[in-house]
């Protein structure tokens, strides 16, 4: 009695059957085809039926209302623009205003979760307090009555422009916000913009070349005189010969505000401080508990070779950390983000406040503004997220090297 | 409170495309036995709620008054309060059966928002509103001053225009509600506060001090406020259009609260053919005979309506103006009833 050898199955079917239907086969895949046509005659229905119910109601839509002039002006804008831009502009100065709020915000909020996280760690009793109220209050209360309170309660008790608080004749402060010379560009700017460049170039040459001779041989090499010569140095040699890069013109008060210089509106002010002391207060317990995962051997290693303990949770403790933070530091930051469309509270005006907001209720056109307004939030999102996934994965990387 | 917003335009939007595309809302509106109006977040005169949640207002009567004519109870409604920049949507998606909300009538609100003006409640201006501490007297002083002012309104795009084109700058600081704008402009963010004439003195009503703020003489703009209805159902359109008119109509023809049932005894043809003893023009418009009655016992005629809302028996102290009758030296008019 011969056994006949099983033959094994083709191998190119196995894996697309695997590929398509997983651990069920076929059956499997039936019924992923049947849920992706529901799926589709659903997306196909609310389409036709909006388009259906458009028609029948007279509404405008499609995109072109994008090239009509917007006719509104906006306090804050990156890009000139004016009241008779078209709505494309209207979009990219709203954009750009959520963009910068929400980076400053990310910036801040990280350098505030950091500080107080390793303030709650530390074993000054004081420290630590203040650190585990700061947590407590600010994450407990909710933001927009935050952004509130630094708008309506701080900001607006500041001095009217006239009865401003002056730093040297120099920055005014008052109820319209922060009043500073604005730089004006010179010709001397672009040699000096060069000789910058050149020098950070040259700086983080000597950089590398100064680690590699450490790791490879050993041999420590004092660098700071020269990076100095090249990051400061360099930029003076150039402003001798070409003179100033940069004019500072000086606000005056003149009629019921300043005219000249910039000015930093105190919408965004408070935006970006209630945006990062509120997500700070999250960033710190995050940071704190990437730094208790860590094995307290480590610490003690540390200072068993005699580092200092900042140099400990520098050098050893906050790396290995990392891991742990980077994860839930993304989502973080992209609430940050998303919650900057709180703005229109206080009339900032963010992509939410003069797109969304202001552009739909003067066009009528929901359906696009809103799904254009969607897919940027779901851009910038997937961008930081992006952005965080290479972060972490060189941490890890260089933790398994 | 942003997110709210966000989520009426979303659920709206979502709204949009379920909706069946037939309009009855008339037999929607028996069917649910409540009218849904639209009306704003609290503008005094317009439309605000009291202490005990009832609202009243101008705005507020011309629902009552479609209620009366349709449901015969002018109690018998929502009331929907609306940001300016999402009251458009909550008509679009049908979230309300009219919007009776101090909306500016516009040809592009007319036409590409899919909505019908069915008349002018109140012909208004837009004016403005500052500190009587700045001394300033006329709008034409007005260069590069702050101005605080509600989003997504005919207001804020006649601000731009106006400063344009009188060569003047100016800072645009722009809010989504009423309230959160006169906050700014009290807490001093703003030197300036525009709104329609009519809004400025109810916001002014509002203010720790009223007497500290003037409203300049500047009228910039034609701001005539009416009633909004959804493209595509011409019945509802002609209901709402001439609840309106028969509430001037019957200012017109002396028709009050308290002499209805009296008038109701008179051989005028024209008074008969109103109130329905003769004829039947209320049947034609798919109501009941005596709705021109309902109407002005739930709520008088204009006149009543204006004079007990903004006019000067009421806080605002506003005059009749251009929003008198025609034949008494304004403006209001409505087509006959025959």
């Amino acid at each position: 009695m011969s056994i006949a050898p099983r033959k094994p199955p083709l191998q190119f079917a196995l894996r697309l059957k695997r590929a398509l239907g997983g651990k069920t086969g076929w059956n499997g895949l039936a019924a992923q085809i049947a849920f992706a046509a529901i799926l589709a005659w659903i997306a196909y229905e609310i389409v036709a039926n909006a388009r259906t119910n458009l028609e029948t109601q007279h509404i405008a839509s499609g995109f072109g209302f994008l090239n009509y002039n917007a006719g509104f002006d906006v306090n804050q804008s990156l890009i000139a623009y004016n009241n008779s831009d078209t709505y494309w502009r209207v979009f990219f100065v709203g954009l750009l205003n959520t963009i910068l709020v929400s980076v400053i915000g990310i910036v801040f909020a990280t350098v505030i979760g950091f500080i107080v996280a390793l303030c709650r760690l530390s074993p000054n009793w004081l420290l630590s307090r203040i650190g585990g109220i700061y947590v407590e209050i600010v994450r407990n209360l909710p933001l927009l009555f935050q952004i509130l309170f630094w708008y309506l309660a701080v900001l607006a008790a500041l001095p009217a422009p006239r009865q401003s608080i002056s730093v040297f004749s120099t920055f005014f402060l008052n109820n319209r916000g922060l009043v500073v010379p604005q730089p004006v560009t010179e010709p001397g700017l672009y040699p000096f913009m060069a000789a910058l460049a050149v020098g950070i170039v040259a700086a983080l040459g000597l950089r590398h070349y100064a680690r590699r001779a450490l790791f490879q041989h050993g041999r420590m090499i004092r660098i700071w005189p020269y990076v100095l010569g090249c990051l400061v140095g360099l930029p003076l040699v150039s402003m001798l010969i070409f003179g100033w890069p940069l004019k500072f013109e000086l606000p005056q008060l003149k009629g019921f505000n300043f005219a000249g210089g910039a000015r930093i509106i105190p919408e965004f002010v408070a935006l970006t401080v209630a945006l990062s002391t509120y997500t700070g207060a999250f960033i710190a317990e995050i940071v704190r508990a990437g730094v208790m995962s860590i094995h307290k051997g480590q610490m003690e290693a540390g200072s068993s070779l005699g580092l200092s303990r900042a140099a400990t949770l520098r050098l050893i403790v906050v790396p290995q950390a990392m891991r742990v933070i980077v994860p839930p530091l993304t989502s973080q930051y992209l609430n940050l983000t998303k919650n900057s469309s709180l703005a229109v509270a206080i009339g900032y005006p963010d992509l939410v406040s003069v797109f969304a907001g202001t552009a739909v209720s003067q066009t009528g056109q929901a359906i696009e503004i809103i799904a254009m307004t969607m897919g940027v939030y779901l851009l910038l999102s997937l961008t930081t997220s992006a952005l965080m996934s290479v972060y972490g994965w060189r941490i890890n990387r260089s933790m398994a090297a | 409170m942003k997110r709210v917003s966000l989520a009426v335009i979303l659920a709206a939007a979502a709204a949009l495309s379920v909706q069946a595309a037939s309009a009855q809302t008339l037999k929607t509106v028996k069917d649910r036995g409540q009218l849904s109006c639209g009306v704003s977040q609290g503008l005094p005169g317009f439309s605000s709620p009291d202490d005990k949640g009832n609202w009243t207002g101008i705005d507020v009567d011309v629902c009552r008054a479609i209620a009366a004519v349709v449901l015969d109870d002018p109690t018998k409604i929502k009331f929907v309060p609306l940001s300016a920049k999402d009251r458009f949507t909550a008509l679009q998606s049908g979230e309300i059966d009219v919007l009776s909300r101090n909306t500016t009538w516009t040809v592009s609100r007319d036409t590409s928002l899919g909505a019908n003006f069915a008349g002018v409640t109140y012909y208004d201006g837009q004016g403005f509103m500052v500190k009587k501490s700045l001394k300033v007297n006329s709008a034409l002083e007005l260069n590069s001053a702050s101005v605080c002012v509600q989003t997504g309104t005919t207001t804020e795009q006649n601000l731009a225009d106006f400063f344009k084109g009188n060569n003047m700058k100016y800072e645009v600081i722009a809010f989504g509600s009423i309230d959160e704008a006169v906050k700014a402009y009290e807490s001093g963010r703003c030197d300036v506060f525009t709104d329609d004439a009519s809004g400025l003195y109810a916001s002014r009503l509002k203010l720790a001090n009223p007497a500290d703020h003037i409203v300049l003489p500047e009228i910039i703009s034609k701001e005539p406020l009416g009633p909004m209805v959804r493209h595509g159902d011409d019945q509802w359109f002609d209901i709402v259009k001439w609840t309106l008119f028969a509430m001037i109509n019957a200012e017109e023809l002396g028709i009050t609260q308290k002499n209805v049932d009296t008038m109701l005894k008179s051989d005028k043809p024209e008074i008969k053919r109103v109130l329905g003893t003769d004829g039947n023009l209320g049947e034609q418009l798919g109501l009941t005979k005596d709705w021109v009655v309902r109407i002005v016992k739930a709520v008088g005629n204009y006149g009543e309506a204006f004079e007990r809302n903004v006019g000067t028996g009421s806080p605002l102290g506003i005059a009749r103006g251009v929003n008198n009758l025609w034949n008494k030296g304004g403006i209001q008019y409505a087509p006959p009833i025959r």
